[in-house]
C-alpha cells in the first residue's frame, strides 16, 4: 500500500495520562507505545471511555500528556510548544472529525480555503475548488454548512483534510454521525485519497467496515494497548 | 505570514462573518452610538464656527468696551490718537407708540460711521429686497426692524413716538450687526441718531442704559490700545475683543453643546452593553472556529491578530457609518431648532468625525476585545471535546477597561472635571438603583410561577438569566425613562408651573419709573379705578466686598455666581417685610429706629455667594462705597411675580443716590387703552408684558428639550439594540429548550406564549423602573428649579408600563419567532 515502509512516521512511546478529579486522580491513558509507519493505514478501536479520543488528542499534539512522548516525522512533539505544535499541524496534518467542525460562517469554499490562507498560500481558491471537485461537490461550493446534508459536510471536512496534501491524516469517528450508505461513500473517499496522495490515516471509530480498510488494528481497553495486531 | 496577507485574510473573515450576520448587532450597536455622539458634536461645531467667523460682525467693531454708565472721554480720545476709528453706541430699552398702540422696543442709538465692521441692511418696505445702508439714520427719522414694524402695523412714511418725540420711519432694518444669533434676541429693534436722543428726554438717572465704545483699525494700534485700556477700566467695565465677543452666548452655547454631549452619551452607555452582549455571543459561537483554526495550524497569536485586525476593521467600517447618519441627522436637528438658530451655520469641521471614529473604535476595545481576547486561548483540544471552554476570565475585570473607556468619555466631554465627575456619579448612582430595582421585581416575580406553564417558563428563563434580564431591563428602563421625562413629565411640570401661578398675579412690570413720577402713577392707577400699586424704589449696586475680602467672578466655580458678581444688583429699602417674603435666618428691622446701615438678603443669593449674617456687605454704587451689615436673610416666592429684591435695607442708607423706580399690577385683558394712556403720560416708563416674556421664556425651554428629545431618540434606539443583543445571545440556548419541549409534546403556541410571557415581564420591569426613575427625576427638577409640588401622574405609569410591555413584546416576538420554526432533529443532531 505504501512506497516506504521503513519509514516510522509516528512513535509513541509511554503515553499516559492522569486528570484531577474531583475525587482524586483519573488514569485516562497508562503505558501506551507503538509506532505507525509512513503510509499505513490505523485503526483505533475500544469502547467509549476507552481513550482513544485522549489518545488522538495527544498524537496530534492538541493536548500534553503526563507521561511519555510523541515523535511526528523526527519532531519530538512535546519539546515544541504550543505555537510550535500548531505550525507543524499545519505543515504535517490534516483533520477529519464525527461532528464535522465546519466553520458555519463560511461556504464550503470558504471552509476549505481556510486551512491555505492560513498557511499563508498566495492562491488558496483554485486548489480548494479542485478538492471539492475531487470530493463530488463541485456545485455546491458556495453552500453554507447547515445547507448541506450530514455526508456532504463530512465531505467537504474530508476535502479540508487533503487540501494542503498532509503526510498525515487523524479521524476521529469520520462515519460516526453517518447513515449507513453515506457512511460507506465517505470510507470509499478517505482511502482514495488516502491512495492518491500517499498520506498516513490514524483513524479512532467503532466501525467494522472502516477497520477492515485498515492496516493494522489497535485496541484500547481502560486506557491500556490490548493488542498490537498487523 | 506577512503582515498585508493576514490584513487580506482579516479581511475576508470579516467579510464572511458580517454575511454570516455574526456581527450584525456589535456593528449597529456601533453605528448608533457613533451617530449619536457626532449628530451633536458636529451640530456644535457649527454653531461654534458660526460664532468664530461672525466674532467681529457680532461686534460690530474689533474691540469694545461696555459698561453701565457713560464711558470716560479718554477712552475714545486715546482711540482717535493711535488712528483708531471709535464711536459709542448705546442700547436702553423704551416704549414706542403708534396711535393707540405701544410695544417696548429696543433702542440702538449710534452715530455716523457705524458699522466700524460688519454690515447693516435696510429695505424700504416689508420684504423688499434689502441694500447696504451706507449710512445711519438722519435725524429725525428712525429705523426699526420687521417685528416693530408689524407689531405697531406701521406703513412707509409712518411715524413713531419714543419718548417725548416723534419720528419718521425711514427704513427695516434686515440686518444689523450684535444680533445675528436669534437666541434671547429680545424685544422689537430701534435705530436712532444720536442728535436726536436728548430730545426724546429718555435718558434719566437711573436709566438702564448700555454704554458701548466701539474701536476699529490696525491690528498693531489695536493690541497696543486693548493693553492700554486694560489698565484704565473700571469695575463693572467689560472689554470685548473678537476673541471674545459675545461671551454669554458661547457659553451658553458651549454649555448647551455639553450637555446635548453627556445625554448622547446616554446611548454611547447602552451601545456598550449591547456591544458587550454581542461580543459573548460572537465568542461564544466562535469557540469551535477558532479551535479548529489552531488544530489547522494557526498560532495563538495569529488568531490574535487576526481578531484584533477582524474587528479594527469592522469597529472603522462601523464608526464611519455612524459618522455619516450623524453628518445627516445634524441636518435634521438643525432644521428642528430652526428658530433658535437664526443664522445661517458654516459647514461643520471633520473633527466630529474623527471623534465619532475615535469615539467606535474606544468602544469595541473596551467592550469587545475583552472577551474576544480569550478566543486566542481556546484549548485545540475543544475539537474533540466540545465541552471545553477558554479559560475564564474574570468578568469584573475583562471590563475595567470598558469602565475606564466610558468613564474618560464623560470626562472628554464635559470638559471639566467637575461636572463630568458629577456625571459620572450619577450614572453610577442612576444605574445602581436601577439594577437593586429590577432584582426586587424580579424576585417579586417569583409569584407567577404557579400561573400556568407558559408563565413558569417565562419567569423561569428570566430568573435563571438573572445577570441578563437585569441588564436589559436597566438599558430599556433607561431609555423609556429618557422619553417619559420629555414627553409626559415635561408636560406636567409645564401644567404644574402654570397652575401655581394665581389667577391674579401681576402680569405686567412698570419699570423706569422717575422719583418725582411716583405719586403721579398711583393717581393715574386710581382715577381709572384700579388698585393702587406699591412702588418700590431701586439703587443699581456691584457688590465689591464681603466682610474684607473683595468680590470678583474668580473666586466662584459655580456658573450662576459668577454671572451674579459680574452684574449690578438692584437694591432697594422698605420699613416692612413684603407679604411674600419670610426670614429664615436673623431678625427684620423694625419701624423708623432701625440703624440705617443694614442688609436683608435673599437666601438663595447668600448661598450662592457665601454671605452670613453678621457679614458686611459693601456696594459700589455710582462710584461711592455704601456698606452695611447683614442682619437677616430671607426666602422669596419668585414666582409670585411680584417685584421683588435680592438685598433690601432700610430706609437712609441708599436714599441720596440715583434711583428709580418700579412695580407691578394686574391688568384684566383688553385694557389696551389704559396702558397706552399710562404711556402716553409717563414715556419714559416702560412696561413689560410678563405673560410675553414667559411665552418667549417658554419658547425657548421647548426648543431646548426638543434637542434633547432628538437625541434621546437615539438612547431608546441604543435600547432597543440591547434588547436584541440579549435576546440573540440567549438564541441558541431558546432554541435548543424549545426543541426539548417539542420533542416533549408542546405546541407552537405553547412556547410562543412562554417567550411571550418572558418579554411581557421585562417590559413590564422596564416601564416600572423607568416610571419610578422619571418620577424622581420630576421630582427633583420641580423641587430643586422649580420650587414647585410635584403631583405624581398615573399617566407616567400607565403609559410606561403598557408602552415598554408593548414595545420589548413586539421587538421579542420579531426576534424569536423563528425559534420554533427550525425542526427538532436537525437541532438535536446538531448538539452531538
Amino acid at each position: 500500500m505504501s512506497k516506504n515502509l521503513a519509514q516510522t512516521i509516528i512513535r509513541a512511546s509511554g503515553l499516559g495520562k492522569q486528570v484531577i478529579t474531583g475525587g482524586g486522580g483519573l488514569t485516562i491513558l497508562s503505558d501506551v507505545s507503538f509506532e505507525v509507519r509512513a503510509g499505513e493505514a490505523v485503526a483505533i478501536m475500544g469502547v467509549s471511555g476507552s481513550g482513544k479520543s485522549t489518545l488522538l488528542g495527544l498524537l496530534a499534539g492538541l493536548d500534553t500528556p503526563s507521561t511519555g512522548s510523541v515523535r511526528i516525522d523526527g519532531h519530538e512533539l512535546f519539546a515544541l510548544d504550543e505555537d510550535g505544535r500548531a505550525a507543524l499541524r499545519g505543515r504535517m496534518v490534516g483533520f477529519v472529525f464525527q461532528s464535522f467542525q465546519l466553520l458555519p460562517a463560511m461556504t464550503a469554499l470558504e471552509n476549505v480555503m481556510l486551512p491555505l490562507e492560513l498557511a499563508g498560500v498566495e492562491e488558496s481558491r483554485a486548489p480548494a475548488l479542485a478538492m471539492l471537485e475531487r470530493v463530488g461537490l463541485g456545485d455546491r461550493v458556495q453552500h453554507y454548512p447547515k445547507q448541506l446534508s450530514g455526508g456532504e459536510q463530512q465531505r467537504v471536512a474530508i476535502a479540508r483534510a487533503f487540501v494542503t496534501r498532509p503526510k498525515l491524516l487523524f479521524a476521529d469517528e469520520p462515519t460516526g454521525n453517518l447513515d449507513a450508505a453515506t457512511g460507506a461513500q465517505v470510507i470509499e473517499l478517505l482511502f482514495g485519497l488516502n491512495r492518491e496522495s500517499g498520506t498516513t490515516l490514524l483513524l479512532v471509530t467503532h466501525d467494522e467496515a472502516l477497520t477492515r480498510r485498515c492496516d493494522r488494528v489497535l485496541h484500547l481497553a481502560a486506557g491500556r494497548l490490548q493488542v498490537n495486531d498487523s | 505570514m506577512k503582515l498585508t496577507r493576514e490584513i487580506r485574510l482579516a479581511g475576508r473573515l470579516l467579510a464572511r462573518d458580517y454575511r454570516a450576520g455574526e456581527l450584525t448587532l456589535i456593528a449597529v450597536a456601533i453605528v448608533v452610538a457613533v451617530a449619536a455622539v457626532t449628530t451633536v458634536s458636529f451640530f456644535a461645531s457649527r454653531v461654534r464656527g458660526a460664532l468664530d467667523q461672525q466674532a467681529n460682525r457680532l461686534l460690530g467693531a474689533d474691540l469694545v468696551i461696555a459698561d453701565s454708565r457713560p464711558l470716560a472721554l479718554e477712552l475714545k480720545e486715546d482711540a482717535a490718537r493711535r488712528g483708531l476709528s471709535a464711536l459709542d453706541v448705546m442700547r436702553f430699552p423704551s416704549m414706542a407708540m403708534r396711535g393707540d398702540r405701544s410695544v417696548l422696543a429696543d433702542v440702538k442709538v449710534v452715530t455716523p460711521g457705524y458699522p466700524l465692521r460688519g454690515e447693516l441692511r435696510v429695505a424700504d418696505r416689508l420684504f423688499a429686497p434689502d441694500r447696504r445702508a451706507g449710512a445711519v439714520p438722519e435725524p429725525g427719522e428712525v429705523w426699526v426692524d420687521e417685528r416693530l414694524y408689524t407689531s405697531l402695523e406701521l406703513d412707509p412714511g409712518s411715524r413713531i413716538t419714543l419718548g417725548q418725540r416723534d419720528f419718521k420711519v425711514a427704513a427695516i432694518i434686515t440686518h444689523e450687526p450684535g444680533v445675528d444669533v436669534g437666541f434671547l434676541s429680545g424685544a422689537p429693534r430701534v435705530m436712532l441718531n444720536a442728535s436726536d436722543l436728548a430730545a426724546t428726554g429718555l435718558v434719566q438717572p437711573g436709566s438702564r442704559i448700555r454704554y458701548r465704545l466701539h474701536v476699529a483699525g490696525n491690528d498693531e494700534a489695536l493690541e497696543q490700545y486693548r493693553a492700554w485700556a486694560q489698565t484704565r477700566l473700571r469695575p463693572g467695565q467689560r472689554l470685548e475683543g473678537i476673541r471674545d465677543a459675545r461671551p454669554e452666548l458661547r457659553s451658553a452655547l458651549e454649555r448647551a453643546g455639553r450637555f446635548l454631549n453627556l445625554a448622547a452619551l446616554t446611548s454611547v452607555l447602552l451601545a456598550a452593553v449591547a456591544i458587550a452582549l454581542a461580543a459573548r455571543r460572537y465568542l461564544q459561537r466562535h469557540l469551535d472556529s477558532c479551535a479548529m483554526m489552531r488544530c489547522l495550524g494557526a498560532k495563538q497569536s495569529l488568531i490574535a491578530r487576526l481578531h484584533v485586525m477582524h474587528f479594527a476593521m469592522l469597529g472603522a467600517l462601523s464608526a464611519a457609518t455612524g459618522v455619516a447618519i450623524g453628518a445627516a441627522a445634524q441636518l435634521a436637528l438643525t432644521a428642528w431648532l430652526g428658530e433658535v438658530i437664526a443664522v445661517t451655520l458654516p459647514p461643520a469641521g471633520v473633527l466630529p468625525a474623527f471623534q465619532g471614529l475615535l469615539i467606535g473604535m474606544l468602544l469595541l476595545l473596551g467592550f469587545a476585545l475583552p472577551p474576544l481576547a480569550s478566543l486566542a486561548h481556546v484549548p485545540t483540544l475543544r475539537v474533540l471535546r466540545r465541552e471545553l471552554g477558554p479559560p475564564r476570565v474574570s468578568g469584573a475585570m475583562g471590563y475595567v477597561l470598558g469602565v475606564a473607556v466610558i468613564a474618560g468619555l464623560v470626562l472628554w466631554q464635559a470638559q471639566e472635571p467637575r461636572l463630568g465627575f458629577t456625571v459620572l456619579g450619577w450614572f453610577a448612582l442612576a444605574i445602581a438603583a436601577a439594577f437593586a430595582l429590577s432584582w426586587l421585581l424580579l424576585r417579586a416575580l417569583g409569584t407567577l410561577r404557579s400561573r400556568g406553564v407558559s408563565w413558569r417558563f417565562g419567569v423561569a428563563s428570566l430568573q435563571r438569566r438573572a445577570l441578563g434580564t437585569i441588564l436589559q431591563v436597566v438599558a430599556l428602563g433607561l431609555g423609556v425613562m429618557a422619553l417619559l421625562t420629555l414627553t409626559v413629565i415635561r408636560t406636567d411640570l409645564l401644567r404644574n408651573w402654570r397652575e401655581s401661578l394665581p389667577p391674579d398675579a401681576p402680569n405686567r412690570f412698570a419699570i423706569n419709573i422717575q422719583r418725582d413720577q411716583v405719586e403721579p402713577i398711583r393717581t393715574f392707577f386710581g382715577a381709572r379705578g384700579l388698585a393702587l400699586p406699591e412702588i418700590f424704589p431701586m439703587v443699581r449696586g456691584r457688590l465689591v466686598r464681603i466682610g474684607d475680602r473683595s468680590v470678583s467672578a474668580e473666586n466662584y466655580a459655580d456658573d450662576r455666581a459668577r454671572r451674579l458678581v459680574t452684574r449690578e444688583f438692584n437694591l432697594s429699602w422698605a420699613t416692612r417685610l413684603q407679604p411674600d417674603n419670610r426670614v429664615v435666618a436673623g431678625l427684620w428691622w423694625d419701624g423708623g429706629s432701625a440703624r440705617a446701615d443694614q442688609f436683608s438678603v435673599e437666601r438663595g443669593l447668600a448661598e450662592a455667594l457665601g454671605i452670613h449674617p453678621g457679614d458686611v456687605l459693601t456696594f459700589d454704587v455710582a462710584g461711592t462705597p455704601v456698606a452695611g451689615t447683614v442682619t437677616n436673610l430671607r426666602s422669596v416666592e419668585w414666582d409670585s411675580f411680584n417685584v421683588n429684591f435680592f438685598v433690601v435695607s432700610p430706609p437712609g442708607l441708599l436714599e441720596g443716590y440715583p434711583a428709580t423706580y418700579v412695580t407691578s399690577f394686574h391688568l384684566v385683558s383688553g385694557r389696551v387703552a389704559f396702558l397706552n394712556a399710562l404711556v402716553r403720560a409717563f414715556p419714559n416708563v416702560v412696561l413689560i408684558d410678563i405673560a410675553q416674556a414667559l411665552a418667549q421664556v417658554q419658547r425657548m425651554m421647548e426648543q431646548a428639550a426638543r434637542a434633547v428629545q432628538f437625541v434621546f431618540l437615539f438612547t431608546l434606539v441604543a435600547g432597543l439594540v440591547v434588547l436584541y443583543a440579549a435576546v440573540a445571545s440567549t438564541h441558541d440556548e431558546r432554541v435548543y429548550q424549545a426543541t426539548l419541549l417539542r420533542a416533549l409534546g408542546a405546541s407552537r403556541g405553547q412556547i410562543h406564549r412562554a417567550h411571550l410571557a418572558e418579554f411581557v415581564l421585562i417590559g413590564v420591569v422596564s416601564g416600572l423602573v423607568a416610571a419610578v426613575g422619571a418620577t424622581g427625576l420630576a421630582y427633583f427638577i420641580a423641587h430643586r428649579f422649580l420650587q414647585l409640588q410635584y403631583a405624581l401622574d398615573p399617566w407616567v405609569w400607565v403609559i410606561g408600563v403598557a408602552g415598554s410591555a408593548l414595545g420589548v413584546s413586539v421587538a421579542g416576538y420579531l426576534g424569536t419567532r423563528r425559534v420554533v420554526t427550525v425542526p427538532p432533529l436537525n437541532v438535536l443532531r446538531a448538539m452531538g
